[in-house]
């Protein structure tokens, strides 16, 4: 081999790794990374849910099935009330009749009624979507069309998801389903286009009875970080390492 | 009542006691066909490589037609997902915003490298007799074979090329390729398994056992459709010679010969990869019910009461221990072993299906269960592409799609 080729080849070599090793020491950030590295860090959306002042009325679902354009008589909902009656024999009875949106008229039971004197406990669990710290369908969506905002919100991008499935299948909670119009993944959002303008979500407004609360972590006057750091609360399946954000007052064992 | 109809999942779901209102068997029968397709395409590469690679001779009769096959096999790997997606035009996306951490993101890339393996592997394998074609039809008139000669002169890619040493590079390649080939091949199936194993919301499919599960039953589906398939050709090549110059000649003899041998032979690898699959899907099996986590309950009473039938006598008994059986008592002959192959195919479909519908069988509240009824008669588009006749289309396509290549690159003659 020609010697000053070989030279060039070793020249060209050592030049080439030399260059390599500076850029190697950066870290690559993904456009979102880069996105919450500058972006809003004084707002992390949680939300209260006070069991012992739940009384299955369902004017939340209602509400924000309307808010959200989620079709009303469809048996998929953001939202949903469930209904825990405990018997002696120590058995749950569990039900959410069309989600709770029409309140808990009947003591029916999926057609069995069950002896009042039989029952040792009876109380109301809403549920909406947990905006997890650790989400698992954000995790799972090949597209990236499911996605966290700086303030803790999983949002879902309509105009780019695939409808596989796959964040469905990954949330522990099923708080996800198929729109049945825009047949794209949904999920409660927190009314984000309500609470980004200051208001409250459709369905704390609702509430008659302040079961449910919004408010921001991140402002430790804020009543609802208040009663997270002061009172004792709970998450929904937190095995699951998801980081649920969702906090409940009053909290069973029993609550699926 | 109208927007009620068109709620995914809401026509062939049937809730039982207390699932949540949003829950659905969202991934119906297209979900079971695409691991059993992925599963197919990799076993059939998979056999072709254990000839190319460790150079198993007994394989040699077999190696080129399931490649061939492997590669009729790859598109319709992707047709089930196709079927699948809500938004199907938008697949696309996969391949333009890949979010790496989704184990479905990695699809597009893991499958057009394994594509990209597959036709570099055939062209290898199939270019002497591209050459030899276009040379052949150099001469011939007219339009037919003058196009063909012209399809054949673009195959060669411009290598013409056929001594010795040129022939031995092709030989190289293919060998290169076909080791490439098998890990990717394991890597496009095995992580299809994992897919379904890292779902940690799912009671059943949460395993780090799933995508090895997977491959297993993948190389033992791909094995036994090219025996299957194989069979179903050498038969019909009998009975086109015994037609033509009667029971007692040579040529079928030979035929029968042939083939009778390939099968045993190739057989011998399918009991020992049935027995891998077995296995590990009994040790998953022991070590839920050993260990008997919160959600043991509800996954034994799915098991035992509603699934038993499609677990233990389904998959496990007409899938896996008679073939078994069938395939181990000595002698064998053809029909036993047409019999052996479709129980094998079955006990594979019978195990996605398991774990893609027997996942969904129970509420994530573990307090109630799902029952799916697959639509068998379509009424609407969804109905038809989550339905059986969507299944049947998707099952049907790659021997159409074979019937087509195997028309350019003849897999089983002797070239």
């Amino acid at each position: 081999m020609n010697p000053s080729r070989r030279k060039f080849v070793k020249t060209a070599l050592a030049g080439g790794l030399a260059a390599a090793l500076p850029l190697s020491a950066l870290k690559m950030l993904s456009p979102a990374e880069a996105h919450a590295s500058i972006g809003n860090d004084k707002v992390r959306w949680a939300f209260v849910v006070d069991t012992e002042k739940c009384v299955g009325c369902g004017l939340c679902v209602k509400a924000c099935k309307l808010e959200n354009e989620v079709p009303y008589d469809a048996p998929v909902t953001r939202t949903w009330v469930e209904r825990y009656v405990i018997t002696r024999d120590g058995k749950s009875h569990i039900d959410t009749p069309k989600g709770g949106r029409d309140g808990f008229t009947s003591p029916k039971i999926r057609d069995e009624v069950i002896p009042a004197d039989e029952i040792t406990q009876a109380f109301f669990v809403p549920k909406l979507c947990n905006q997890c710290s650790n989400p698992a369908c954000v995790q799972v969506c090949p597209v990236g069309a499911t996605f966290q905002t700086d303030d803790g919100v999983v949002l879902v991008d309509r105009s780019w998801c695939i409808g596989c499935g796959y964040c469905i299948m990954a949330c522990p909670y099923g708080v996800r389903f198929f729109h049945p119009v825009y047949k794209t993944a949904e999920k409660c959002t927190f009314c984000y286009h309500r609470i980004s303008k200051g208001l409250k979500t459709a369905c704390v407004q609702a509430c008659p009875f302040g079961a449910r609360q919004i408010g921001n972590l991140k402002d430790p006057s804020d009543p609802v970080t208040k009663i997270i750091m002061t009172q004792r609360v709970a998450v929904l399946k937190s095995e699951y390492g998801t980081k649920p954000q969702v906090y409940y007052i009053g909290f069973d064992e029993r609550v699926r | 009542m109208t927007e009620q109809l068109i709620v995914h999942g809401l026509d062939w779901t049937v809730k039982d006691l207390f699932v949540y209102p949003n829950e659905f068997i969202y991934w119906s029968i297209q979900i079971v066909m695409y691991p059993y397709m992925t599963g197919l395409v990799a076993g059939a590469f998979v056999l072709s490589s254990l000839y190319h690679v460790f150079g198993q001779k007994d394989l040699q009769g077999i190696a080129r037609f399931s490649l061939v096959f492997s590669l009729a096999l790859l598109p319709t790997a992707m047709l089930p997902l196709e079927f699948h997606l809500q938004h199907p035009f938008r697949g696309i996306n996969v391949m333009f915003t890949p979010h790496f951490t989704s184990a479905i993101a990695a699809f597009g890339i893991v499958f057009s490298t394994y594509a990209m393996i597959v036709m570099s592997e055939i062209w290898f394998v199939y270019r002497r007799y591209f050459v030899e074609q276009s040379i052949a039809l150099r001469d011939q008139p007219g339009f037919g074979n003058q196009a063909k000669r012209l399809l054949y002169n673009l195959l060669t890619l411009g290598a013409f090329d056929v001594s010795e040493p040129a022939l031995a590079i092709d030989k190289k390649g293919v060998k290169i390729l076909a080791a490439i080939g098998i890990p990717v091949a394991c890597f496009l199936h095995g992580y299809a398994g994992f897919i379904f194993g890292s779902v940690k919301a799912n009671a059943l499919w949460m395993s780090p056992l799933m995508p090895v599960i997977f491959i297993m039953s993948a190389v033992v589906s791909g094995i036994a459709l090219c025996m299957l398939t194989y069979i179903i050709i050498m038969e019909y090549k009998k009975l086109q010679a015994t037609l033509a110059k009667g029971r007692g000649d040579e040529s079928v003899k030979e035929l029968g010969g042939v083939e009778m041998d390939v099968i045993t032979k190739t057989s011998r690898y399918l009991l020992s990869f049935l027995v891998a699959a077995i296995s590990l899907e009994l040790l998953d099996l022991i070590f839920r019910g050993y260990t008997a986590m919160k959600s043991w309950d509800i996954l034994r009473s799915v098991m035992f009461h509603d699934d038993f039938i499609n677990i233990f006598i389904l998959q496990y008994g007409c899938g896996n221990l008679i073939p078994f059986i069938l395939l181990l008592i000595p002698r064998p002959s053809i029909k036993r072993m047409i019999l052996a192959l479709v129980l094998v195919l079955f006990g594979v479909f019978m195990m996605r299906w398991n774990v893609v519908i027997g996942g969904q069988a129970f509420s994530l509240s573990f307090e109630g269960f799902m029952h799916y009824k697959m639509p068998i008669i379509p009424h609407s588009l969804e109905t038809y592409k989550e339905g059986l006749f969507g299944a049947l289309t998707v099952a049907a396509a790659p021997f159409l799609i074979f019937w087509g290549i195997n028309k350019i690159v003849p897999s089983l003659q002797k070239i």
